[in-house]
Protein backbone atom coordinates (compact mmCIF):
# COMPACT_ATOMS: atom_id res chain seq x y z
CA UNK A 1 0.00 0.00 0.00
CA UNK A 2 1.29 3.29 -0.69
CA UNK A 3 2.02 5.96 1.95
CA UNK A 4 -0.44 8.61 2.81
CA UNK A 5 2.32 10.63 4.07
CA UNK A 6 5.49 11.28 2.32
CA UNK A 7 8.13 13.81 3.52
CA UNK A 8 11.51 14.13 1.46
CA UNK A 9 14.57 15.80 3.03
CA UNK A 10 12.48 18.33 4.09
CA UNK A 11 14.75 21.35 5.83
CA UNK A 12 14.04 24.13 7.25
CA UNK A 13 16.66 27.20 8.57
CA UNK A 14 15.74 30.48 9.96
CA UNK A 15 19.06 32.40 9.30
CA UNK A 16 22.21 30.58 10.38
CA UNK A 17 19.88 28.25 12.80
CA UNK A 18 18.79 25.22 10.82
CA UNK A 19 15.40 24.23 12.69
CA UNK A 20 14.83 20.95 10.85
CA UNK A 21 17.91 19.15 9.05
CA UNK A 22 16.92 17.06 6.05
CA UNK A 23 14.18 15.20 7.54
CA UNK A 24 12.69 12.14 5.77
CA UNK A 25 10.21 9.75 6.47
CA UNK A 26 7.01 7.96 5.21
CA UNK A 27 3.40 7.00 6.93
CA UNK A 28 1.34 4.52 5.62
CA UNK A 29 -2.92 3.95 6.17
CA UNK A 30 -3.17 2.44 9.46
CA UNK A 31 -0.02 3.85 11.16
CA UNK A 32 0.40 6.00 13.94
CA UNK A 33 2.95 7.78 14.25
CA UNK A 34 4.26 8.98 17.28
CA UNK A 35 6.95 12.26 16.99
CA UNK A 36 8.86 12.39 20.10
CA UNK A 37 11.59 15.29 21.03
CA UNK A 38 12.59 17.85 23.25
CA UNK A 39 11.15 21.12 22.90
CA UNK A 40 13.01 23.12 20.21
CA UNK A 41 14.18 19.79 18.58
CA UNK A 42 11.71 21.01 15.39
CA UNK A 43 8.55 18.93 15.52
CA UNK A 44 6.46 21.73 15.00
CA UNK A 45 8.32 23.39 12.92
CA UNK A 46 8.27 19.95 10.74
CA UNK A 47 4.03 19.86 11.51
CA UNK A 48 3.77 23.34 9.96
CA UNK A 49 5.36 22.20 6.61
CA UNK A 50 3.64 19.10 6.59
CA UNK A 51 0.64 21.45 6.73
CA UNK A 52 1.90 23.63 4.22
CA UNK A 53 1.98 26.27 6.66
CA UNK A 54 5.90 26.95 6.71
CA UNK A 55 7.52 27.05 3.54
CA UNK A 56 10.71 24.22 3.31
CA UNK A 57 13.87 25.85 2.77
CA UNK A 58 14.72 22.66 1.16
CA UNK A 59 13.09 19.28 0.34
CA UNK A 60 8.95 18.44 0.16
CA UNK A 61 5.82 16.84 1.62
CA UNK A 62 3.02 14.82 0.34
CA UNK A 63 -0.10 14.14 1.47
CA UNK A 64 -2.36 11.58 -0.59
CA UNK A 65 0.30 11.99 -3.17
CA UNK A 66 -0.57 15.86 -3.24
CA UNK A 67 2.54 18.20 -3.05
CA UNK A 68 2.18 20.96 -0.20
CA UNK A 69 3.71 23.15 -2.14
CA UNK A 70 2.86 22.88 -5.58
CA UNK A 71 -0.32 21.10 -5.32
CA UNK A 72 -1.47 22.99 -1.56
CA UNK A 73 -5.24 23.14 -1.88
CA UNK A 74 -5.77 19.39 -2.72
CA UNK A 75 -2.81 18.54 -0.58
CA UNK A 76 -4.50 20.33 2.56
CA UNK A 77 -8.42 19.00 1.76
CA UNK A 78 -6.98 15.54 2.59
CA UNK A 79 -5.61 16.36 5.97
CA UNK A 80 -7.09 17.35 9.14
CA UNK A 81 -4.32 19.69 11.19
CA UNK A 82 -4.69 20.40 14.58
CA UNK A 83 -1.83 23.21 15.52
CA UNK A 84 0.47 23.89 18.53
CA UNK A 85 -1.72 24.97 20.96
CA UNK A 86 -5.09 24.29 19.51
CA UNK A 87 -6.53 27.80 18.33
CA UNK A 88 -9.76 28.71 18.05
CA UNK A 89 -11.47 31.61 17.08
CA UNK A 90 -12.22 33.04 20.72
CA UNK A 91 -15.30 34.62 19.71
CA UNK A 92 -17.34 32.38 18.23
CA UNK A 93 -19.33 29.55 19.51
CA UNK A 94 -18.22 26.12 19.32
CA UNK A 95 -21.01 25.50 17.00
CA UNK A 96 -20.52 28.06 15.06
CA UNK A 97 -16.70 27.52 14.79
CA UNK A 98 -17.41 24.00 13.41
CA UNK A 99 -19.81 25.15 10.93
CA UNK A 100 -17.22 27.96 9.83
CA UNK A 101 -14.46 25.15 9.27
CA UNK A 102 -17.68 22.99 7.54
CA UNK A 103 -18.41 25.57 5.25
CA UNK A 104 -14.72 26.25 4.16
CA UNK A 105 -14.13 22.20 3.81
CA UNK A 106 -17.52 22.40 1.22
CA UNK A 107 -20.32 21.00 3.32
CA UNK A 108 -23.58 22.39 2.75
CA UNK A 109 -26.81 23.16 4.58
CA UNK A 110 -27.91 19.67 6.24
CA UNK A 111 -24.60 17.23 5.42
CA UNK A 112 -22.81 20.16 7.29
CA UNK A 113 -24.99 20.08 10.48
CA UNK A 114 -24.39 16.69 10.04
CA UNK A 115 -20.57 16.92 10.02
CA UNK A 116 -20.75 19.24 13.22
CA UNK A 117 -23.01 17.05 15.15
CA UNK A 118 -20.69 14.13 14.21
CA UNK A 119 -17.87 15.78 15.37
CA UNK A 120 -19.77 17.23 18.37
CA UNK A 121 -20.45 13.49 19.30
CA UNK A 122 -16.65 12.00 18.42
CA UNK A 123 -14.78 14.86 20.97
CA UNK A 124 -17.88 14.89 23.28
CA UNK A 125 -18.51 18.91 22.95
CA UNK A 126 -22.24 18.66 23.43
CA UNK A 127 -22.79 20.24 26.88
CA UNK A 128 -20.93 23.29 25.89
CA UNK A 129 -21.89 23.77 22.24
CA UNK A 130 -23.44 27.28 22.79
CA UNK A 131 -20.68 28.29 24.28
CA UNK A 132 -18.09 31.20 23.39
CA UNK A 133 -14.65 28.94 22.94
CA UNK A 134 -13.09 31.92 25.33
CA UNK A 135 -15.52 30.87 28.40
CA UNK A 136 -14.42 27.25 27.92
CA UNK A 137 -11.57 25.48 29.86
CA UNK A 138 -7.56 24.35 28.12
CA UNK A 139 -9.76 20.97 27.74
CA UNK A 140 -12.39 21.71 25.79
CA UNK A 141 -10.62 24.10 23.89
CA UNK A 142 -8.70 21.45 22.97
CA UNK A 143 -10.56 19.33 22.02
CA UNK A 144 -12.78 21.90 19.74
CA UNK A 145 -9.60 22.03 18.08
CA UNK A 146 -9.88 18.32 17.38
CA UNK A 147 -13.41 17.90 16.20
CA UNK A 148 -11.80 20.80 13.78
CA UNK A 149 -9.43 19.01 12.33
CA UNK A 150 -11.72 15.45 11.96
CA UNK A 151 -14.55 17.14 11.00
CA UNK A 152 -14.07 16.09 7.08
CA UNK A 153 -13.30 12.74 8.57
CA UNK A 154 -9.59 13.30 6.40
CA UNK A 155 -7.01 10.52 5.19
CA UNK A 156 -4.20 11.87 6.84
CA UNK A 157 -4.39 13.70 10.29
CA UNK A 158 -1.28 15.44 11.77
CA UNK A 159 -2.12 16.79 15.61
CA UNK A 160 0.37 18.54 16.98
CA UNK A 161 0.59 17.72 21.27
CA UNK A 162 -3.65 16.76 20.88
CA UNK A 163 -3.80 16.18 24.93
CA UNK A 164 -1.80 18.66 26.08
CA UNK A 165 -3.42 20.11 28.85
CA UNK A 166 -6.28 17.59 28.97
CA UNK A 167 -6.92 15.64 32.26
CA UNK A 168 -6.30 11.95 32.69
CA UNK A 169 -9.92 10.86 31.92
CA UNK A 170 -9.54 13.07 28.69
CA UNK A 171 -6.41 12.36 27.73
CA UNK A 172 -7.68 8.60 27.93
CA UNK A 173 -10.84 9.09 25.75
CA UNK A 174 -8.21 11.39 22.72
CA UNK A 175 -6.35 7.94 22.81
CA UNK A 176 -9.13 5.77 22.66
CA UNK A 177 -10.68 7.76 19.84
CA UNK A 178 -7.24 7.89 17.62
CA UNK A 179 -7.19 4.38 18.13
CA UNK A 180 -10.75 4.04 16.65
CA UNK A 181 -9.62 6.13 13.65
CA UNK A 182 -5.64 4.62 13.14
CA UNK A 183 -7.04 1.67 10.72
CA UNK A 184 -8.52 3.80 8.17
CA UNK A 185 -6.16 6.54 8.56
CA UNK A 186 -2.53 7.84 8.33
CA UNK A 187 -2.14 10.00 11.85
CA UNK A 188 0.62 11.98 13.22
CA UNK A 189 0.59 12.83 16.53
CA UNK A 190 3.32 15.13 18.58
CA UNK A 191 4.05 14.68 22.60
CA UNK A 192 5.99 14.35 25.39
CA UNK A 193 4.20 12.28 27.24
CA UNK A 194 6.06 9.10 26.58
CA UNK A 195 3.51 7.04 28.27
CA UNK A 196 1.32 7.76 25.36
CA UNK A 197 3.38 6.52 22.80
CA UNK A 198 3.10 3.09 23.77
CA UNK A 199 -0.94 3.37 24.41
CA UNK A 200 -1.58 4.63 20.75
CA UNK A 201 1.38 4.32 18.27
CA UNK A 202 2.61 1.72 16.15
CA UNK A 203 5.37 3.77 15.61
CA UNK A 204 7.64 6.51 16.78
CA UNK A 205 10.22 8.81 15.59
CA UNK A 206 12.83 11.02 17.75
CA UNK A 207 13.72 13.65 16.88
CA UNK A 208 16.45 16.10 18.15
CA UNK A 209 18.39 19.15 16.90
CA UNK A 210 16.60 18.96 13.68
CA UNK A 211 17.61 15.33 13.02
CA UNK A 212 15.69 12.17 12.81
CA UNK A 213 17.58 9.90 15.68
CA UNK A 214 15.55 7.34 15.79
CA UNK A 215 13.18 5.43 14.03
CA UNK A 216 11.16 2.19 14.79
CA UNK A 217 8.16 0.29 16.88
CA UNK A 218 7.71 1.59 20.78
CA UNK A 219 8.92 -2.17 21.02
CA UNK A 220 11.95 -1.81 19.26
CA UNK A 221 12.91 2.07 20.69
CA UNK A 222 12.64 0.18 24.04
CA UNK A 223 15.32 -2.35 23.56
CA UNK A 224 17.80 -0.13 22.55
CA UNK A 225 18.33 0.33 26.24
CA UNK A 226 19.60 -1.72 28.88
CA UNK A 227 16.49 -0.53 30.92
CA UNK A 228 13.67 -1.21 28.61
CA UNK A 229 12.22 2.15 29.03
CA UNK A 230 11.38 4.48 26.89
CA UNK A 231 12.30 7.33 29.02
CA UNK A 232 16.00 6.21 29.31
CA UNK A 233 15.76 5.57 25.23
CA UNK A 234 14.65 9.27 24.95
CA UNK A 235 17.20 11.06 27.84
CA UNK A 236 19.92 9.09 25.79
CA UNK A 237 19.25 9.99 22.18
CA UNK A 238 18.34 13.39 22.69
CA UNK A 239 21.27 14.47 25.24
CA UNK A 240 23.85 12.84 23.76
CA UNK A 241 23.29 14.89 20.71
CA UNK A 242 23.35 17.58 22.91
CA UNK A 243 26.52 17.53 24.47
CA UNK B 1 -15.07 33.40 -4.41
CA UNK B 2 -17.70 31.06 -2.47
CA UNK B 3 -14.27 30.60 0.15
CA UNK B 4 -14.01 33.93 -0.18
CA UNK B 5 -17.23 34.92 0.97
CA UNK B 6 -17.61 32.32 4.21
CA UNK B 7 -14.13 33.73 5.36
CA UNK B 8 -15.83 37.64 4.89
CA UNK B 9 -19.16 36.00 6.62
CA UNK B 10 -16.71 35.01 9.75
CA UNK B 11 -15.20 38.00 9.73
CA UNK B 12 -17.84 40.56 9.84
CA UNK B 13 -20.06 37.95 12.46
CA UNK B 14 -17.10 38.98 14.21
CA UNK B 15 -17.31 42.43 14.35
CA UNK B 16 -20.90 41.99 15.80
CA UNK B 17 -20.10 39.06 18.87
CA UNK B 18 -17.96 42.23 19.90
CA UNK B 19 -18.50 45.66 21.20
CA UNK B 20 -16.45 46.59 18.07
CA UNK B 21 -19.49 47.15 15.80
CA UNK B 22 -21.28 49.30 18.22
CA UNK B 23 -18.49 51.55 19.46
CA UNK B 24 -17.11 52.04 15.92
CA UNK B 25 -21.25 52.87 14.59
CA UNK B 26 -21.46 55.15 17.80
CA UNK B 27 -18.40 57.09 17.36
CA UNK B 28 -18.63 57.65 13.66
CA UNK B 29 -22.10 58.64 13.83
CA UNK B 30 -21.51 61.12 16.35
CA UNK B 31 -18.59 62.27 14.95
CA UNK B 32 -20.25 62.87 11.69
CA UNK B 33 -22.65 64.74 13.45
CA UNK B 34 -20.74 66.72 15.40
CA UNK B 35 -18.63 67.91 12.43
CA UNK B 36 -21.06 68.28 9.96
CA UNK B 37 -24.11 70.30 12.14
CA UNK B 38 -21.68 72.56 14.48
CA UNK B 39 -18.15 72.79 12.60
CA UNK B 40 -19.69 72.60 8.88
CA UNK B 41 -21.97 74.95 9.34
CA UNK B 42 -24.42 73.32 7.93
CA UNK B 43 -27.79 75.56 8.56
CA UNK B 44 -25.67 78.71 8.54
CA UNK B 45 -24.48 77.96 4.93
CA UNK B 46 -28.34 77.97 3.92
CA UNK B 47 -27.05 74.82 1.01
CA UNK B 48 -29.33 72.07 0.20
CA UNK B 49 -26.47 69.78 -0.05
CA UNK B 50 -24.25 67.16 2.14
CA UNK B 51 -21.26 69.26 1.12
CA UNK B 52 -19.84 69.79 4.98
CA UNK B 53 -20.77 65.90 5.67
CA UNK B 54 -18.60 64.69 2.89
CA UNK B 55 -15.84 67.02 3.64
CA UNK B 56 -15.39 65.60 7.45
CA UNK B 57 -15.96 62.55 6.00
CA UNK B 58 -12.23 61.25 4.53
CA UNK B 59 -10.89 62.63 8.46
CA UNK B 60 -13.18 60.60 10.40
CA UNK B 61 -11.84 57.37 8.35
CA UNK B 62 -8.72 58.24 8.74
CA UNK B 63 -8.92 58.17 12.17
CA UNK B 64 -11.67 55.00 12.28
CA UNK B 65 -10.44 52.75 9.69
CA UNK B 66 -7.38 51.90 10.95
CA UNK B 67 -8.89 50.75 14.12
CA UNK B 68 -11.42 48.73 12.53
CA UNK B 69 -8.41 46.91 10.40
CA UNK B 70 -5.16 47.00 12.94
CA UNK B 71 -6.79 43.27 14.30
CA UNK B 72 -7.34 41.99 11.09
CA UNK B 73 -4.05 39.95 10.52
CA UNK B 74 -2.13 41.22 13.66
CA UNK B 75 -4.62 39.34 16.24
CA UNK B 76 -4.91 36.04 14.00
CA UNK B 77 -0.90 35.93 14.57
CA UNK B 78 -1.15 37.01 18.11
CA UNK B 79 -3.52 33.73 19.10
CA UNK B 80 -2.22 31.52 16.28
CA UNK B 81 -5.68 31.58 14.59
CA UNK B 82 -3.93 32.28 11.08
CA UNK B 83 -2.38 28.48 11.10
CA UNK B 84 -5.52 27.31 11.60
CA UNK B 85 -7.21 29.43 8.88
CA UNK B 86 -4.21 29.33 6.36
CA UNK B 87 -4.07 25.80 6.69
CA UNK B 88 -7.61 25.02 5.73
CA UNK B 89 -8.12 24.29 2.00
CA UNK B 90 -8.20 27.96 1.06
CA UNK B 91 -5.95 30.48 -0.83
CA UNK B 92 -3.92 33.38 0.42
CA UNK B 93 -5.87 35.34 -1.59
CA UNK B 94 -9.14 34.53 -0.53
CA UNK B 95 -8.50 35.00 2.75
CA UNK B 96 -7.42 38.73 2.48
CA UNK B 97 -10.09 39.14 0.14
CA UNK B 98 -13.05 37.79 2.43
CA UNK B 99 -11.29 39.76 5.36
CA UNK B 100 -11.43 43.40 3.15
CA UNK B 101 -14.66 42.49 2.49
CA UNK B 102 -15.97 41.92 5.84
CA UNK B 103 -14.73 45.35 6.77
CA UNK B 104 -15.55 47.03 3.92
CA UNK B 105 -19.35 45.92 4.07
CA UNK B 106 -19.14 46.93 7.54
CA UNK B 107 -18.20 50.58 6.64
CA UNK B 108 -21.53 50.26 4.19
CA UNK B 109 -23.20 49.85 7.10
CA UNK B 110 -21.98 52.43 9.00
CA UNK B 111 -22.27 54.59 6.00
CA UNK B 112 -25.48 53.61 5.52
CA UNK B 113 -26.56 54.32 9.30
CA UNK B 114 -26.18 58.07 8.50
CA UNK B 115 -29.44 58.35 6.47
CA UNK B 116 -30.74 60.95 8.84
CA UNK B 117 -28.78 63.41 6.67
CA UNK B 118 -30.16 62.42 3.58
CA UNK B 119 -33.43 62.58 5.11
CA UNK B 120 -33.02 66.28 7.15
CA UNK B 121 -31.68 67.99 3.91
CA UNK B 122 -34.48 66.49 1.52
CA UNK B 123 -37.19 68.17 4.42
CA UNK B 124 -35.10 71.39 4.93
CA UNK B 125 -34.65 71.77 0.91
CA UNK B 126 -34.60 70.54 -2.51
CA UNK B 127 -31.06 68.71 -3.06
CA UNK B 128 -30.23 67.04 -5.85
CA UNK B 129 -29.79 63.00 -4.48
CA UNK B 130 -27.96 62.34 -7.48
CA UNK B 131 -24.65 64.41 -6.31
CA UNK B 132 -25.32 62.88 -2.88
CA UNK B 133 -25.22 59.29 -3.87
CA UNK B 134 -22.32 60.03 -6.04
CA UNK B 135 -20.76 61.71 -3.01
CA UNK B 136 -21.49 58.24 -0.89
CA UNK B 137 -20.20 56.49 -3.86
CA UNK B 138 -17.26 58.06 -3.27
CA UNK B 139 -17.23 57.73 0.63
CA UNK B 140 -17.19 53.92 -0.17
CA UNK B 141 -14.24 53.99 -2.13
CA UNK B 142 -11.84 56.03 0.15
CA UNK B 143 -13.32 53.60 2.90
CA UNK B 144 -11.92 50.87 0.14
CA UNK B 145 -8.89 52.48 0.15
CA UNK B 146 -7.74 53.24 3.97
CA UNK B 147 -9.35 49.69 4.46
CA UNK B 148 -6.50 48.02 2.09
CA UNK B 149 -3.74 50.22 3.72
CA UNK B 150 -4.55 49.06 7.10
CA UNK B 151 -5.34 45.62 6.33
CA UNK B 152 -1.79 44.79 4.48
CA UNK B 153 -0.31 47.38 7.89
CA UNK B 154 -2.22 45.00 10.14
CA UNK B 155 -0.51 41.52 8.25
CA UNK B 156 2.96 43.19 9.13
CA UNK B 157 3.24 43.02 12.74
CA UNK B 158 1.62 40.95 15.65
CA UNK B 159 1.02 44.41 17.50
CA UNK B 160 -2.49 45.83 17.41
CA UNK B 161 -1.33 49.38 18.54
CA UNK B 162 1.67 49.48 16.08
CA UNK B 163 -0.78 48.64 13.28
CA UNK B 164 -3.33 51.26 13.97
CA UNK B 165 -0.48 54.35 14.51
CA UNK B 166 0.95 52.84 10.85
CA UNK B 167 -2.64 52.95 9.51
CA UNK B 168 -3.19 56.22 10.89
CA UNK B 169 -0.01 57.78 9.03
CA UNK B 170 0.22 55.84 6.09
CA UNK B 171 -3.47 57.16 5.27
CA UNK B 172 -2.75 60.42 6.29
CA UNK B 173 -0.24 60.77 3.93
CA UNK B 174 -2.49 59.95 1.24
CA UNK B 175 -5.21 61.65 2.07
CA UNK B 176 -2.66 65.32 2.13
CA UNK B 177 -1.20 64.24 -0.74
CA UNK B 178 -2.79 66.96 -3.05
CA UNK B 179 -2.48 69.49 0.14
CA UNK B 180 -0.28 73.06 -0.41
CA UNK B 181 1.19 71.61 2.64
CA UNK B 182 2.53 68.77 0.56
CA UNK B 183 2.35 69.99 -2.86
CA UNK B 184 4.39 73.11 -2.62
CA UNK B 185 7.21 70.92 -0.82
CA UNK B 186 8.09 69.10 -3.63
CA UNK B 187 7.30 71.33 -6.56
CA UNK B 188 10.20 73.41 -4.95
CA UNK B 189 12.71 70.02 -4.16
CA UNK B 190 10.87 67.85 -7.39
CA UNK B 191 8.98 69.06 -9.65
CA UNK B 192 8.28 65.56 -11.41
CA UNK B 193 7.21 63.81 -8.06
CA UNK B 194 5.06 66.82 -7.55
CA UNK B 195 2.41 65.84 -9.77
CA UNK B 196 2.76 62.05 -9.46
CA UNK B 197 2.02 62.31 -5.49
CA UNK B 198 -0.97 64.91 -6.35
CA UNK B 199 -2.38 62.19 -8.55
CA UNK B 200 -1.61 59.78 -5.71
CA UNK B 201 -4.19 61.73 -3.19
CA UNK B 202 -7.24 60.14 -1.82
CA UNK B 203 -8.80 63.19 -0.71
CA UNK B 204 -8.10 64.69 -4.26
CA UNK B 205 -10.39 62.19 -5.86
CA UNK B 206 -12.77 62.18 -3.43
CA UNK B 207 -13.62 65.77 -4.34
CA UNK B 208 -14.87 64.83 -7.56
CA UNK B 209 -17.32 62.37 -6.62
CA UNK B 210 -19.12 65.18 -3.65
CA UNK B 211 -19.63 67.19 -6.24
CA UNK B 212 -21.15 64.61 -8.72
CA UNK B 213 -18.82 63.98 -10.94
CA UNK B 214 -17.74 60.29 -11.07
CA UNK B 215 -14.93 59.81 -13.87
CA UNK B 216 -14.26 56.59 -15.08
CA UNK B 217 -10.20 57.97 -14.36
CA UNK B 218 -11.22 58.26 -10.21
CA UNK B 219 -13.35 55.08 -10.49
CA UNK B 220 -9.65 53.17 -11.96
CA UNK B 221 -7.35 55.04 -9.31
CA UNK B 222 -9.73 53.49 -6.47
CA UNK B 223 -9.51 49.86 -8.35
CA UNK B 224 -5.91 49.79 -8.72
CA UNK B 225 -4.99 51.55 -5.15
CA UNK B 226 -7.29 48.60 -3.34
CA UNK B 227 -6.09 46.37 -5.84
CA UNK B 228 -2.51 47.22 -4.93
CA UNK B 229 -2.88 46.94 -1.25
CA UNK B 230 -4.40 44.00 -1.39
CA UNK B 231 -1.69 42.54 -3.27
CA UNK B 232 0.99 43.53 -0.95
CA UNK B 233 -1.20 42.65 1.81
CA UNK B 234 -1.13 38.76 0.16
CA UNK B 235 2.84 38.78 -0.24
CA UNK B 236 3.00 40.14 3.16
CA UNK B 237 0.44 36.90 4.74
CA UNK B 238 3.01 34.62 2.40
CA UNK B 239 6.55 36.32 4.12
CA UNK B 240 5.49 36.79 7.92
CA UNK B 241 2.61 34.26 8.45
CA UNK B 242 4.99 32.08 10.33
CA UNK B 243 7.26 34.48 11.83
Amino acid sequence: MTALIEIEGLTKRFGAFTAVDDVSFTVKRGEVLGFLGPNGAGKSTTMRMLAGFMTPSAGTARICGHDVQRDSIAARKALGFLPEGAPVYPDMTVTGFLRFVAAVRGYNGGEAADRVEHAIGLTQLDSVRLQPVETLSKGFKRRVGLAQSMLHDPPVLVLDEPTDGLDPNQKHEVRALIARMAPEKAIVISTHILEEVGAVCTRAIIIAHGRIVADGTPAELEARHPSGKLDDVFRAMTQVKAA
Amino acid sequence: MRNMLIVARRELAAYFATPVAVVFIVIFLALQGVLTFNLGNFFERGQADLAPFFNFLPWVFLLLIPALTMRLWAEERRLGTIELLLTLPITQGQAVLGKFLAAWAFCAIALALTFPFIITINYLGQPDNGVIASGYAGGLLVAGAFLSIGSALSAATKNQVIAFVLGVAVCFLFAVASYPLVTDFLAKTSPALAEIVRRLSVAERFQGFTRGVISLRDVIFFASFIGFWLFLNTVIVEHRKAD
